[in-house]
């Protein structure tokens, strides 16, 4: 689950970490009132969740209150990347002297944390760490132990020079490792912390994701969802405990299993398709998650053809089969249904698909083929 | 022969009075296995068809000399499950449960490896040797006994190229399901290692998908290390970058972890990915025929090893019968 910078820099407050003073905004006034408060030159942050937010000009400095107010109507309601700003985060501006970053996430493969720090932080550290990677600079923290003092020194040395500026980002570095351990995320960032004319160290940006699997022990994360940031068929789709993901094309996909969903999506690219989306019911047989499912694909205008396919294991074909028929009583799909039910209980599971005479398949090229067909693409 | 799970399995189910723990405890038991204890504290003394049920993983144990142990237990418990497992002695834990945090799997990792266990999952449909003992979900009715060890990193999608695989007549020494989250106990290169060294396996299926970088030190580790062949299928290709499709494991991030980076990794030392499951079996057959005559141009390896080990052993009428099942489906292949 990702948050908004808002809402980690509370999480930074919280901690301990230097953020610029701010407040968070959703509309012109309130942009004035808090840059009134603030009474200095601000930055106007839109806060949206995705990356380039800067370059796509969501990002501007205002000189005073009335600037801001100015650049809250250009920003407020600006389209990033196909999301709607909705709130911006309007914040104290800092002279900066240097850019550097700060970055903490899991190492699949030594399965174990990792910060990485870079002296050339800012807007293109992509680039940094694909052109010159050694000047990203890594340390995999072994996650019994934890984050030791020194390592954070070391790391911190590997940015400043200046013992003040040194001991500033250990106590961030360490503080940092903390928000990453204590609230599951699967990644936190400061992008860039930034040195001032002062000698202060503050953290200009702030990002956290959080990992969804620790979100049941982390109730006041979870509350910080944002669900008007997100795709509203997402939103359907996690409300109804279902897995599903918005693509552009027209063939909707109702999968059981992760691995399964995202193998029949290709198959429907490689025979001629373009997946709707990514959905899967998960292994449980509850028919009502078939009805959900179909309501979801259906409110996709684009989906011209729904593929329905099941490999049934712990979920039984005779519950997905059910829910298939009561989706029908319930609503007629307005596009073709094509089905292959396999596995558990398939024998029962096509009496009962008999009664609404669907168009069936038995492997699962062939009712990838078939849906295709059936939406008039791809041919 | 199999990996991982046989004959002398001896299975401890953690959470068996649970939905979901009664139901598949029951499910192993008609398979086959040998269910000894479940495990759900203030349930001791109790049964679920017909198997005793302990407070505590150490006793069930004690009681009935379980080596293995299968984790059913919700989310918020399955780490602490996990420990209680290795801590008591088990040598072999699979862990279906899914949602288990990242942060806590790092450190059940190290560990479950310190007490010089193995650890299966989160989040895995489990392992099933044919004929012998299935531990965790996946279905016994689309397994079938034979040659080919099947490792996937998902779930339903495991059955389908299983399913592929028995449909061809082309049988199982073990199918593994190793989960589909970023931290797991046992990965590829594990599974890899035991299918090359366990003598019944004579193919391995490799099953991956997007996110991470597995696939790609697999196919490192085959090319210095299996001599069996291999065929892969990565799922992912159509997924988007940035979106978690399903499985925690499973996101492309920073332009890394696609699926196309894994095909061309495995197809770089030989491997061949198959663009549908169902072309799975075809193109093992063929890699089998290729090794087969790598390794010994004119003559087929397979017969003379065979000869060895019946000279050298004596060998039940049931091994006699499929060395000769081998030698005569080869001659049909011809």
């Amino acid at each position: 689950m990702k948050i908004h910078e808002y809402q980690a820099k509370q999480i930074f407050t919280a901690a301990g970490i230097p953020v610029p003073d701010g407040e968070v905004a959703a509309s012109i006034s309130d942009v004035f009132q808090i840059a009134e408060r603030l009474n200095q030159p601000v930055m106007v942050k839109a806060q949206v969740h995705v990356g380039g937010r800067g370059k796509a000009g969501g990002i501007k400095y205002a000189e005073n209150a009335e600037a801001a107010r100015v650049l809250a109507q250009q920003i407020l309601g600006m389209n990033i990347k196909g999301l709607t700003v909705g709130k911006v985060l309007v914040t104290a501006a800092v002279e900066i002297l240097s850019e550097a970053y700060v970055g903490i996430i899991l190492d699949r493969t030594s399965h174990k944390p990792v910060i990485m720090v870079s002296a050339a932080g800012g807007i293109d550290i992509e680039e940094v760490a694909a052109k010159t990677p050694e000047k990203i600079h890594k340390l995999y923290v072994d996650p019994v132990v934890g984050l030791k003092a020194f390592q954070a020194r070391n790391l911190a040395y590997k940015l400043y020079r200046d013992i003040g500026q040194v001991r500033q980002t250990a106590d961030i570095i360490m503080k940092l490792y903390d928000v990453y351990w204590k609230n599951d995320a699967s990644l936190v960032e400061i992008n860039p912390l930034v040195s001032t004319p002062g000698g202060k160290v503050v953290a200009l940006d702030a990002k956290i994701n959080i990992d969804d699997n620790g979100l049941y022990r982390q109730r006041d994360i979870a509350a910080m969802r944002d669900v008007e940031a997100e795709e509203p068929g997402e939103v359907k789709a996690r409300e109804a405990d279902l897995s599903y993901v918005k693509l552009d094309g027209n063939i909707g996909c109702i999968v059981n299993g992760a691995g399964l969903a995202m193998a029949t999506m290709d198959l429907v690219k490689r025979y001629g398709g373009e997946p709707a989306n990514f959905l899967d019911i998960g292994g449980s047989s509850n028919p009502q998650k078939v009805v959900n499912a179909m309501q979801i694909i259906l409110s996709d205008q684009n989906v011209r053809a729904i593929l329905i396919n099941i490999f049934g294991g712990i979920t039984r074909c005779d519950d997905v089969a059910n829910g298939i028929v009561k989706a029908f009583d319930q609503f007629k799909p307005s596009v073709p249904v094509v089905v292959r039910l396999t596995g558990t209980n398939e024998r029962e599971a096509q009496k009962i698909l008999a009664k609404v005479k669907l168009p069936t398949a038995e492997t699962l090229d062939k009712v990838v083929m078939k849906a295709i067909e059936l939406a008039g693409v791809g041919m | 022969m199999s990996i991982f799970v046989d004959k002398k399995t001896k299975l401890v189910v953690q959470g068996i009075t649970g939905r979901d723990g009664s139901f598949h405890a029951e499910q192993m038991k008609k398979y086959g296995t040998k269910v000894v204890a479940g495990v759900t504290p203030g349930k001791g003394g109790s049964s679920v068809a017909g198997i005793p049920v302990f407070n505590t993983v150490a006793e069930a144990v004690e009681q009935t000399g379980a080596n293995t142990s299968v984790v059913y237990v919700p989310q918020a418990f399955a780490a602490d499950a996990v420990y209680e497992a290795a801590d008591a002695g088990i040598k072999m834990i699979v862990c279906v449960t899914e949602g288990v945090p990242a942060n806590e799997m790092m450190k059940v990792v190290p560990y479950v490896k310190a007490r010089g266990a193995r650890l299966v999952g989160p989040n895995c449909p489990g392992v099933i040797s044919p004929d012998q003992c299935k531990v965790g979900i996946l279905p016994g009715t689309i397994v079938k006994k034979g040659y080919v060890g099947v490792v996937s990193r998902s779930g339903t999608l495991t059955y389908e190229a299983i399913w592929a695989l028995t449909l061809e007549n082309m049988g199982q020494t073990t199918c593994i399901g190793i989960g589909g989250d970023q931290v797991i106990g046992t990965n590829f290169i594990d599974c890899l290692e035991a299918f090359q060294a366990d003598k019944a396996t004579r193919a391995i299926v490799m099953i991956g998908e997007i996110g991470g970088s597995d696939e790609e030190l697999a196919a490192e580790y085959i090319k210095k290390h299996v001599t069996k062949p291999v065929v892969a299928f990565i799922a992912g290709q159509t997924a988007p970058p940035g979106k978690r499709m399903g499985h925690a494991g499973a996101i492309i991030s920073g332009g890394s972890g696609t699926a196309a980076e894994k095909i061309a990794a495995l197809n770089k030392v030989g491997i061949p990915v198959a663009g549908s499951p169902t072309e799975i079996p075809g193109l093992l057959k063929e890699a089998m025929k290729k090794s087969r005559a790598k390794a010994k141009p004119g003559r087929p390896v397979t017969r003379k090893k065979a000869t060895v080990k019946m000279a050298g052993k004596k060998l039940t009428t049931r091994k006699r019968s499929t060395a000769r099942r081998t030698v005569t489906a080869r001659k049909k292949r011809k």
